[in-house]
């Protein structure tokens, strides 16, 4: 891969120096739990030579859950998962967008409906009759993880918390599931940065529009992300480094907009590089001696589980490197692709058991480690990992936090 | 980033190198733009296969081949790098029973019925080497379609070892659509699905003195399975390559991946090195493409894995010298053309990198342009692998050599 974002055009054009060799067939996690998915190769480049206009020659291409294994692991470049994530919003647009895949794809929504009636939203998350309605209904799995609405969202901390002035500064990108569902998070990372010397701006921001992406609704997602891209890109805040929490929201702003929804808005290139993995940033700080390093132990055993889409950022794991400096902590890192539920992927009923057989491999690996904790920097995916092994799972962020003493 | 070794490549020359480096204890990345060819490759090692008759015994015929072929790969990196670099991958790959020996090549059946001298092998496919005329049953699985039986079986009676070969098919229970390689081989992981198997062929058998199946027997649990299989078919039992995905190599892929992490190591997989910075003699960093930036890789040795013309590690285009694509090292063997018979080597079959004998890169006179970069595996000059089959063995001595070389040891 370059680190240039290709255009719609590049992207599909691609697909002419794939030589069938079944690398990405043999990495797929999803073709290797299902007959049912043909498997990248076939829905990506070998279909879409066929897709003229609206018509698919191939509809297992919705089966694909977008983890982005594919085009890693490509010995030729071929963007074969940001080929089929245009399919799928294709065959979407041929067959219509259900209701549910609609309102999954704006957390925001959820999150905000949720937040009055809180307790009573998350008790009627946790009623298996209700969640049984839903799958009848709306056709989210009973089963499936489905997160916490908050009481209070993150912003409403930001606005009365005052960062320290600092000639350091740095934009928080903080997504949809630190403000309705996780405002902890949120405050713990701004106290983390700040820790180190910056000065943190938390603009007021909205959804990056990846869930819409992902299920098909691409007009919606290219305004949502256009949006972002400029409330990160006040002039106040220009050149800033934009840190980001999420890594799927993050590689969203880095490069997907870009490619997979063919914007060229100069708000999004700009912002595209800028964006930074919060913990991509925080070893950065330490390669150049800057990170403060005055941890305490933690004598915890903890499984790092490096998601999908935060290894298609290329970055490595920044995390595990980082987490691997803070003395009395038990860190053992997880070797497998993907936890299955790929955002919105796995809590759908008719994928809800690929998902899991996915997921299998990762769940009885963490189980293997006996760990106290389980780290893994991206939200939907630590549901999906505490849901299925009833172990808790945190952002790893919460551990540095800690080892810096809860600061 | 700041490494103390950096391997662009992760093939089986990229990752040899690579393991043997974090087991001695130094920090290593690999970066690699695709997984490496071993999800490919029949994961057998070719050591000398024909010079250019047919080899039995490569321990014997290596010494005066490379003493006529002073700029191959096995010359620059040495006969006893070859030898040091089997015993070391015979203790790496103990988990897959890989057996064999430089003196001995043994005569497996290939995926179209050919018969392919080969040095080192998994326990899986060992029993395949059948004595001249031997009768074999070949047994495909109904719905598995990367894998003929009846090919193969044609092509052995025609072989040099005129094997007396019958194929069969075998079903089983519930497959009504295409079986794809990953899951048939799980699927076998079950012992009741491998028991349904060895009935099938059972009823098949009959005077056959071995059975030979596609190489499907289990992704993380080949002995398992193919040791049941051995004892309730009651005849030796042997894989035999398939169209890819390649299990035996994918069970390779993740033995040398588990090996590197153990010790240590990194491996960015779709990260692709696009050039290099340094000084002269020195190089610096390679600059490795994020998503949506480039980082410098620092490091104080570099290894070069990225493959030949047929992997992209060096390009040709039309009216263009060919080019090592990462650091431009000068190409040696480019000229010559096709000679108009598709089976005589072609005139730029040679193409790749010359290096020392601590596998450097070489300039036009000589000398290494930088004093700690080494190339290795099919990116080098001097062979055509796939005309004496020897690209598995040329990938694992001259990674192991280059290690050595960055060791400080002797090559």
């Amino acid at each position: 891969m370059t680190s240039e974002a290709l255009s719609p055009f590049e992207v599909r054009a691609s697909l002419d120096h794939c030589i069938k060799c079944t690398v990405c067939e043999s990495a797929c996690p999803v073709a290797a739990v299902t007959e049912l998915f043909a498997g990248p190769k076939t829905v990506g480049p070998q279909a879409e030579r066929f897709r003229a206009g609206s018509h698919s020659p191939d509809h297992s291409v919705d089966l694909c859950s977008g983890c982005g294994v594919c085009s890693r692991v490509c010995p030729q470049g071929v963007r074969i998962a940001e080929i089929n994530s245009r399919a799928r919003a294709e065959l979407k647009h041929q067959d219509g967008v259900p209701l549910r895949d609609q309102l999954l794809a704006r957390p925001g929504l959820m999150g905000r409906a949720g937040r009055p009636v809180a307790p009573l939203f998350n008790w009627a998350m946790g009623n298996r009759w209700l969640r049984l309605a839903g799958e009848k209904t709306i056709g989210v799995h009973r089963l499936a993880p489905v997160p916490q609405a908050a009481t209070r969202p993150f912003s409403r901390w930001v606005s009365r918390h005052t960062s320290p002035p600092s000639g350091r500064r740095v934009v928080y990108f903080h997504g949809c599931s630190t403000e309705h569902f996780e405002p902890d998070l949120g405050m713990k990372v701004v106290r983390l940065l700040e820790h180190q010397g910056f000065q943190v701006v938390v603009p007021k921001q909205d959804c990056c529009g990846l869930p819409l992406q992902s299920n098909g609704l691409f007009p919606a997602a290219r305004r949502y992300v256009t949006r972002l891209a400029r409330q990160l890109s006040r002039p106040s805040t220009e050149r800033l480094p934009v840190i980001s929490s999420s890594t799927s929201c993050g590689l969203m702003l880095k490069r997907e907009g870009l490619e997979i929804l063919g914007l060229s808005d100069p708000s999004l290139v700009d912002v595209s590089r800028r964006t930074v993995d919060l913990f991509e940033f925080l070893l950065g700080l330490h390669e150049h001696h800057e990170l403060k390093t005055d941890f305490a132990p933690v004598p915890l055993t903890v499984a790092y589980h490096a998601p999908c889409q935060q290894q298609n950022q290329l970055i490595g794991k920044p995390a595990f490197d980082l987490l691997s400096l803070v003395p009395g902590l038990r860190l053992v890192e997880m070797d497998q692709l993907c936890c299955g539920v790929a955002g919105t992927y796995g809590i759908k009923r008719e994928k809800y058991d690929i998902a899991m057989r996915v997921g299998g491999p990762l769940f009885a690996d963490i189980q293997a480690s006996a760990p106290d904790l389980v780290a893994c920097d991206s939200e939907t995916c630590r549901w999906q990992i505490a849901k299925a092994t009833g172990l808790t799972v945190v952002h790893p962020a919460e551990i540095l936090y800690r080892a810096y003493g809860g600061i | 980033m700041k490494h103390d070794v950096v391997v662009v490549g992760a093939g089986m020359a990229g990752l040899t190198a690579a393991v043997r480096l974090a087991q001695a204890g130094l920090d290593v990345a690999v970066v690699a733009t695709g997984q490496g060819g071993l999800p490919l490759s029949p994961a057998v090692v070719d050591i000398l296969g024909y010079a250019p008759h047919l080899v039995a015994s490569p321990g014997q015929e290596l010494p005066p081949y490379v003493a006529g072929h002073p700029d191959h790969p096995y010359a620059r990196a040495s006969l006893d790098a070859l030898s040091k670099s089997v015993e070391w991958f015979l203790e790496l790959a103990a988990p897959l029973g890989y057996a064999g020996a430089l003196d001995h090549n043994l005569m497996l059946p290939t995926a179209v019925g050919g018969i392919r001298p080969t040095g080192i092998v998994p326990e899986t496919m060992a029993a395949g080497d059948l004595p001249a005329g031997a009768e074999v049953l070949i047994v495909g699985i109904r719905n598995y379609r990367d894998f003929y039986p009846q090919l193969v079986a044609e092509n052995l009676k025609r072989s040099s070892r005129a094997l007396s070969a019958r194929a069969v098919e075998v079903g089983l229970a519930g497959d009504a659509r295409a079986l794809r390689p990953q899951l048939l081989a799980r699927r076998l992981e079950l012992p009741h699905v491998r028991s349904e198997l060895a009935r099938g062929v059972r009823a098949e058998l009959a005077e056959e003195q071995a059975v030979g199946l596609p190489a499907v027997l289990g992704l993380s649990m080949a002995h398992e399975v193919w040791s049941d299989l051995t004892d309730s078919i009651g005849r030796p039992v042997f894989e035999i390559p398939t169209l890819p995905p390649s299990i035996p190599g994918l069970r390779l892929q993740t033995v040398l991946g588990q090996a590197l992490r153990r010790h240590g190591g990194r491996l960015l997989i779709g990260s692709t090195a696009t050039r290099g910075s340094g000084e002269t003699g020195l190089l610096k960093s390679v600059t490795v493409a994020e998503s949506s930036r480039s980082v410098e890789f620092e490091a104080d040795h570099f290894v070069l894995a990225t493959g030949g013309i047929a992997t992209g590690g060096i390009v040709s285009e039309r009216a263009e010298a060919p080019r090592e694509v990462v650091l431009g090292l000068p190409v040696s063997a480019t000229s010559g053309d096709h000679n108009g018979t598709y089976f005589q080597e072609h005139g730029r079959d040679r193409i790749g990198l010359a290096v020392d004998n601590q596998l450097r890169p070489l300039n036009a006179s000589g000398e290494p342009v930088y004093r700690n970069v080494h190339a290795v595996g099919a990116l080098l000059t001097g062979a055509v692998p796939w005309r004496e089959l020897s690209g598995n063995g040329i990938s694992l001595a001259t990674g192991y050599a280059a290690a050595t070389a960055i060791l400080g040891g002797p090559v």
